[in-house]
């Protein structure tokens, strides 16, 4: 059963992810846009799930799909003044076109020479209380940091917004 | 490719039941509802109330700060999920580790509190 569900589960995922990224791009609205974003998140935590990290999934969805969307779709709030400030501007040129023929030269380089190292997958998953153990063991100076990044972020958030009190 | 475990099969399940639910609901009212659209049922629907001002207004900035808080507080959830799982084989070494990381989040939720940006206005 294994065999032929993951493939198509791999399938589904895919296309959820790359199709969601094609919309979100090619979306004249931004908040449309960050929905498209939000769906991305939740199907690359399903892709996640299918190579059985089973925590990093969760931080997709808890952190990503959970807060990081809020805080994009706070950000279209505070930004726009108008229902019209939501459309992005339809704006071909030929120096956009001349940088995605080349940025599409170098994909097709970068894979054509691509040779696939397939990694063994373990013969026992680890679990979250392993990975929990190794974090606070071996990479605990690290999550301190972390958690430093997260003070410097709220504390230049709240800086910022005081001298918006008036508005 | 390993294998589905039952979790997977009752996490699926999860999903199929929570998107049917979604379609059906929405289908049903589709098809069961009067769709007949005047001014006053297409107005923007604040509790109840008249609405007042269009609905595309520009939000204040203050409001960046609780969406941040909750940034903050969100990723200190996921740590402790790992934590409280490694918890029984660690000892008393993790518990202080957790505590300086709360407690440096904890400084950034007392600077916010002092600098008067959790007063709703």
């Amino acid at each position: 059963m294994s065999e032929t569900v993951s493939p198509v589960m791999f399938l589904i995922l895919a296309f959820a992810t790359i199709g969601g990224a094609v919309m979100m791009l090619s979306t004249r609205n931004v908040v449309h846009a960050a929905f498209w974003l939000l769906e991305i998140m939740v199907a690359t935590a399903g892709l996640y799930l299918l190579l059985s990290a089973e925590f990093l999934a969760l931080v997709q969805v808890l952190v990503y799909a959970g807060a990081v969307s809020v805080l994009v779709l706070f950000v279209i709030m505070l930004t726009l003044r108008r229902r019209e400030d939501a459309i992005r501007p339809y704006e071909p040129s030929w120096a956009g076109t001349i940088i995605a023929a080349l940025f599409l030269g170098a994909l097709y380089m970068a894979i054509t020479r691509f040779v696939p190292v397939i990694a063994e997958m373990p013969e026992k998953v680890p679990g979250v209380a392993d990975f929990g153990r190794e974090m606070f063991t071996t990479w605990m100076l690290p999550f301190e940091v972390a958690s430093l990044v997260l003070l410097a972020a709220l504390v230049g958030a709240v800086w910022w917004s005081k001298g918006g009190d008036g508005r | 490719m390993h294998s589905v475990s039952a979790d997977h099969v009752v996490l699926a399940t999860f999903i199929f039941v929570g998107v049917f639910f979604v379609i059906a609901t929405l289908s049903a009212s589709h098809l069961l509802a009067r769709s007949k659209h005047d001014e006053a049922k297409l107005s923007t629907y604040e509790c109840g109330s008249e609405p007042v001002g269009p609905p595309w207004v520009q939000f204040r900035v203050g409001y960046y700060v609780y969406a941040l808080l909750f940034v903050v507080f969100d990723i200190e959830t996921v740590f402790l999920y790992p934590w409280a799982a490694a918890f029984g084989q660690m000892g008393i070494f993790i518990v202080v580790e957790m505590f300086v990381f709360i407690g440096i989040l904890a400084a950034g939720l007392a600077y916010a509190w002092k600098e008067g940006a959790l007063r709703w206005r």
